[in-house]
């Protein structure tokens, strides 16, 4: 849900439902990563909500998009370290592998 | 003399922070009161005067990402995570801890409990045992659905200790996965009708290919459930659904998950001498080493700082601090200690595909 006002795009307030820190804590740091931002910040308003506020200023572009730019951003990051984390394991599963082979057994 | 502004000073690096303010930015270091430097430099253009950028666009943090295995067993896994924000490293933690689905038991029907151990006691004992069984083949129960083979495992405790015989010790392998539902019948109503048992399975689990070579039941055979004396009886069935940690921890499926940064030993002078001695023998957890420099000299050099726990007995009580200690806030050492029921390496991908799944929900929310 988004509390901003009808003339000026560029300053919302988001409310997402049924999220906590893991969400608005890294989207917060993808907000800020954006040069568009002017600030950026969270809040969980009360700790028995299940409720979190985003709040975005921009520099003039509209709020809405820029917070859906941070979150495709965060998305991206994420696939990345899920890539990258599975060809870790398996070169650490290959290289295991090798060396636990008896190269003797051959005979 | 012509005024110069102190960032075009000859002596200050252009291009790049001056030392103490990378420092601040890249280490937290750890005095001997309290940490410094702790908050992160969030905005984008903190040093954007400096001729320094701050951000961190997708290309770079692409470039930037190494993960490296460390330790990779059955159920437990160390890694290093480096070039990645804490604010990301602590969401997948956050989310392998109470986000990440298991199965548990979550209903009791008790038939019989004459042990020593009250009937809600049992049941949440029962509730934490880790489960053998992998959550993406089955789907969440709500609240107005009824059991199915599905979403439902059940299982079947029966165990009696005769008159006479010693006292008996009821273990996890003795619950009975019973793949055909709840043999329990409902009271109906009308006594004419059909019984009706507790779940409503339309084919037996076993039948299931998923299941069929891989029989569904508890991971750890010997775990204590309760002790029964002589003459004392346990018959239930315990119903086992899918859930996460955060409505209870037995759906958690790590022990554990954490993570800590990298610890960094600076030496601020050359140690000898006994001092060097007096310095190795400080560290419990051997950091420190000496070196021989020749001519019976010895010098004190940092050997393994990664096993620095960060005790900080080499900076108490110092006068002139010999040694400063700090840890490097994008590179994180992640450890997770899987429960049982799926490895670790599968649970890491899965809980970046959930932080993924919350993204996409969000965006198509605001579309």
């Amino acid at each position: 849900m988004e509390h901003g006002s009808l003339t000026d795009l560029s300053s919302s307030t988001f409310s997402l439902i049924d999220e906590d820190h893991t969400l608005a804590n890294s989207v917060r740091f993808t907000l800020n990563q954006d040069p568009r931002v002017q600030f950026s910040g969270y809040s969980i308003p009360h700790p028995s909500d299940n409720k979190v506020n985003i709040r975005v200023q921009t520099t003039g572009d509209p709020a809405k998009d820029v917070l859906k730019d941070a979150l495709q951003n965060l998305m991206l990051m994420c696939k990345h370290v899920r890539i990258t984390f599975d060809d870790t394991v398996n070169d650490f599963r290959a290289t295991e592998k090798v060396e636990h082979m008896d190269i003797n057994s051959n005979r | 003399m012509p005024k110069v502004s102190a960032l075009d000073m000859p002596d200050v690096p252009k291009g790049k922070l001056p030392e103490h303010l990378e420092v601040q930015r890249t280490r937290v270091v750890c005095n001997a009161d309290a940490p410094i430097h702790t908050e992160p430099f969030h905005y984008s253009g903190a040093f954007a005067l400096m001729g320094v950028d701050n951000s961190v666009t997708l290309e770079s943090f692409c470039k930037n990402l190494k993960i490296e295995v460390i330790e990779l067993t059955e159920d437990t896994m160390e890694f290093d995570m480096i070039g990645i924000d804490a604010s990301l490293a602590n969401a997948f933690r956050r989310i392998l801890i109470a986000e990440v689905p298991t199965m548990a038991i979550e209903n009791v029907l008790m038939v019989n409990n004459t042990s020593v151990i009250p009937d809600e006691v049992l049941a949440h004992r029962l509730g934490l045992i880790p489960l053998n069984a992998d959550p993406k083949l089955f789907e969440y129960l709500s609240e107005h659905d009824t059991p199915n083979e599905r979403n439902t495992i059940v299982f079947k405790l029966a165990v009696s200790c005769k008159k006479g015989s010693p006292r008996l010790t009821v273990k996890s392998d003795q619950l009975k996965w019973l793949p055909g539902g709840s043999e329990l019948e409902m009271e109906s109503p009308t006594p004419s009708a059909k019984p009706r048992t507790y779940t409503s399975f339309s084919r037996s689990q076993d039948s299931m290919p998923e299941f069929a070579n891989k029989p569904l039941g508890v991971k750890h055979q010997d775990i204590i459930i309760d002790k029964l004396g002589p003459g004392q009886a346990i018959e239930l069935e315990a119903h086992a659904v899918k859930g996460i940690g955060k409505v209870h921890a037995k759906w958690s499926p790590v022990a554990t998950a954490w993570y800590r940064m990298l610890p960094e030993v600076i030496l601020l002078k050359e140690i000898k001498g006994v001092d060097a001695e007096k310095l190795v023998k400080k560290c419990p957890v051997n950091v420190f080493d000496i070196e021989d420099v020749g001519k019976g000299e010895k010098k004190a050099v940092v050997a393994n700082p990664r096993a620095c726990t960060l005790c900080r007995e080499c900076i108490r009580g110092v006068n002139e601090p010999q040694v400063e200690l700090r840890r490097a806030k994008d590179h994180f050492i992640f450890k997770i200690e899987s429960a049982g029921a799926i490895p670790p390496e599968v649970l890491f991908t899965d809980a970046v595909k959930i932080l993924e799944e919350k993204c996409d929900r969000v965006i198509c929310e605001l579309s």
